[in-house]
């Protein structure tokens, strides 16, 4: 019973991933009508910028959190304006082979720099207060060993994706955004730049990928591939959840990784594969996801 | 038109005739370089394999010979139908002779029934299943570097004779990590340990901490790693993060590479037993090849044991074609020939070839240096036991190989 709530935690963590980035794709995906294959190649990005602030500028984890999402954010405003805007009203699918040749480019440019085996970014150990050592270290849970810094990737995504769906669906900007994607020439009538405000979606979806990147710098290896490995995983987590539903994919995103984690558990052998059966279920059952709106 | 044509079968008969005497005395060799260029091993075999196949052609003189020698490679992604299409593909029509590297046991496998079957040579020096000289030897491959045995033995025994003899595995659900984890299974057991359990976790996971958490609550006095490549760095880097070491149990890592070292950082990997057959700073030789490799890497990282092992596996092939006189295209035959050479070379040293396709060098038992004891980038091991060719692999009278029971 002890090993099962470790897993049980274990697999929140995980979900947090998930539902930063299947979070960003949604936003993208409900917004812009794009789906943004090229998610995985910028949350490695965003690894890579952390890694980069720290190993060339020495500014740390703290900052990179801040910088990385908006230096990567720019990064992605300048495809939206230099090539995805063109693709706006022509089938998905344009979308999907451009966003994913820019993950083939980015990845492919990485890995020839930076090998496979990726550099290492160490837990940061600042501030030091109250008796922490910044995240490192862990604590006794009583049934399993909690990393500090595991702890805190939970909290953290949770309070970003919580605010990203208030952003979108509780504010005023947030539902001109939503009105621009119902109906983009009345809004534009109503004086607002439907433009501007597509190309900082994209950004603001790309940021939110960038952060993902940066949480699991310390985690596991800054590797060129660490996007390539995850995406596919996360675009079944937002097919469960439904296309361009916030709330579903932040969801849908902790649930799968409980779930993923469990199956480590009970038959680590399926943990690769239980993900896309459950998505085959899903689809079968409800074909727009559990929560999504019929197109 | 007449002389046009007269002039085309003047050409025709010429290049005939050129053709039939390089017939006589063959001189073109193919190597193929059959690697993960890509995915998670590409850093350890990939890039540098190829590079290391190329500088042993350059080294060994065979262009001023008159010989003419090509080198060509190809991305298996880690898949064992992919690389078996690319090996056919590569024998019917690209003609080639070798095939070098192929890293991952299950693709190694799939790779040593075609090499078999269409009587071409394989130099093995990436993949780590013990079964390429044992069940599934073959008169066509030669198992240079290391091999799953071989790790057992000098890691296993160490790490038990050190007093760790409880054991949990941490295994990659393919061939190798199963090879590996039975192998040292085996050398526990036989040294008086135990096995307690073992997760088997699908190859390239990014996230290790359920498995770690289930080899944290075995309370087993080490944990296994069955696995290699950003397998084994991510499962180092957690279990650091979730205590483990810490909490009082070990971690053996029983196939690393100095890529993986080099990745993880010695503040995460310091301490840590592993065996490798090679390291660029084990003698003056090891060092000038090293160098000069390193130079032509793109990001200047030193050879790994796999590249080393291409380079001088390639070396004593061409000593074999050279007292062949030709390249026959005869793989069996090249390699008997290879097996009653005995090999020398600047990198493993002197060493033999067994009936059963076995490779015998020596094995270094190797400690992840303190970062304080680091001279700089790349100076990483600190030799702590050397097993003697003879008793580091599996010795003959254990062998399940056909070609020994003759």
């Amino acid at each position: 019973m002890q090993a099962l709530y470790a897993q049980l935690l274990v697999g929140l963590i995980n979900g947090s991933f998930y539902a930063l980035l299947s979070l960003g794709l949604a936003v993208i995906f409900g917004m812009l009508n794009i789906i943004n294959f090229a998610h995985g190649a910028l949350y490695m990005m965003g690894a890579f910028c952390a890694y980069f602030l720290l190993d060339l500028a020495g500014i740390g984890y703290w900052w990179a959190l801040i910088i990385a999402p908006i230096a990567v954010g720019i990064f992605g405003m300048i495809l939206e304006r230099t090539m995805l805007q063109w693709l706006s009203g022509l089938d998905h699918l344009y979308g999907l082979l451009l966003t994913f040749g820019i993950a083939l480019i980015v990845q492919g440019i990485f890995q020839n720099y930076f090998g496979s085996s990726g550099l290492p970014y160490a837990i940061p150990d600042y501030p030091k207060i109250f008796g922490f050592n910044g995240l490192q270290g862990g604590m006794n849970l009583g049934f399993m060993f909690l990393p500090i810094y595991r702890g805190w990737v939970v909290v953290f995504s949770l309070v970003v994706c919580l605010a990203t769906w208030y952003l979108i669906e509780k504010t005023q900007l947030g539902a001109y955004l939503r009105a621009a994607t119902e109906n983009p020439t009345l809004v534009r009538a109503f004086g607002i730049n439907v433009p501007r405000m597509i190309t900082l979606t994209y950004g603001l979806g790309v940021g939110l990928a960038a952060l993902a990147g940066v949480l699991s710098a310390p985690i596991n290896q800054v590797r060129p591939l660490m996007g390539a490995d995850l995406i596919i995983v996360v675009f079944a987590v937002v097919v469960i959840g439904g296309m361009g539903s916030i709330m579903g994919s932040i969801i849908t995103g902790f649930a799968l990784g409980v779930i993923e984690g469990l199956t480590k558990y009970f038959y680590p052998e399926a943990s690769n594969t239980v993900v896309f059966v459950l998505m085959v279920l899903v689809l079968l059952v409800k074909p727009t996801g559990l929560t999504g709106r019929a197109a | 038109m007449k002389q046009q044509l007269s002039a085309l079968l003047l050409g025709t008969a010429l290049a005939l005739g050129s053709g039939t005497a390089a017939f006589a005395q063959d001189k073109n060799v193919k190597i193929g370089v059959l690697t993960d260029n890509s995915g998670l091993y590409s850093d350890l075999g990939g890039a540098g394999s190829t590079l290391a196949a190329q500088m042993a052609v350059e080294d060994s003189g065979l262009a001023a010979k008159g010989w003419k020698v090509d080198v060509i490679s190809a991305d298996h992604q880690n898949k064992p139908d992919i690389a078996t299409n690319i090996g056919r593909q590569w024998i019917d029509v690209e003609k080639v002779d070798i095939f070098m590297d192929v890293l991952n046991s299950g693709v190694a496998l799939a790779t040593n029934n075609l090499v078999k079957e269409k009587n071409v040579v394989m130099i093995n020096t990436g993949a780590a299943t013990s079964d390429l000289t044992n069940a599934q030897c073959s008169p066509n491959t030669i198992h240079w570097v290391y091999d799953t045995y071989m790790l057992a033995n000098s890691t296993g025994q160490a790490l038990v004779k050190a007093g760790g003899n409880t054991w949990y595995f941490l295994t990659a659900d393919y061939a190798f990590g199963h090879a590996l984890e039975r192998d040292t299974s085996a050398v526990v057991t036989k040294a008086g340990g135990k096995v307690i359990g073992a997760v088997r976790h699908p190859l390239n996971t990014a996230d290790f901490s359920s498995f770690l958490l289930q080899a944290q609550a075995s309370k087993a006095k080490i944990i296994g790693m069955s696995n290699a490549g950003g397998d084994t760095t991510n499962t180092i880097k957690q279990a650091s993060e979730f205590g483990i070491v810490a909490g009082g149990q070990k971690l053996a890592g029983l196939l690393l590479f100095i890529t993986d070292v080099h990745s993880l950082g010695l503040k995460v990997a310091q301490g840590l037993n592993f065996t490798e057959t090679f390291y660029w700073d084990l003698n003056d030789d090891t060092r000038a090849f090293s160098k000069r490799f390193s130079e032509r890497m793109k990001n200047k990282a030193m050879p790994s044991m796999v590249q080393a092992g291409v380079y001088s596996g390639l070396l004593h092939y061409f000593k074999a074609l050279e007292a062949m006189g030709g390249n026959p295209h005869d793989g069996a035959k090249v390699v008997a020939k290879m097996k009653e050479m005995p090999t020398d070379d600047k990198l493993f040293g002197k060493g033999t070839i067994r009936a059963d396709g076995r490779k015998l060098h020596p094995a270094y038992l190797f400690e992840v240096k303190k970062p304080e004891e680091s001279k700089g980038p790349w100076d990483y091991y600190k030799l702590v036991g050397t097993t003697p060719a003879d008793q580091a692999f599996r010795p003959l009278s254990e062998s399940a190989c056909a070609l020994v029971k003759k």
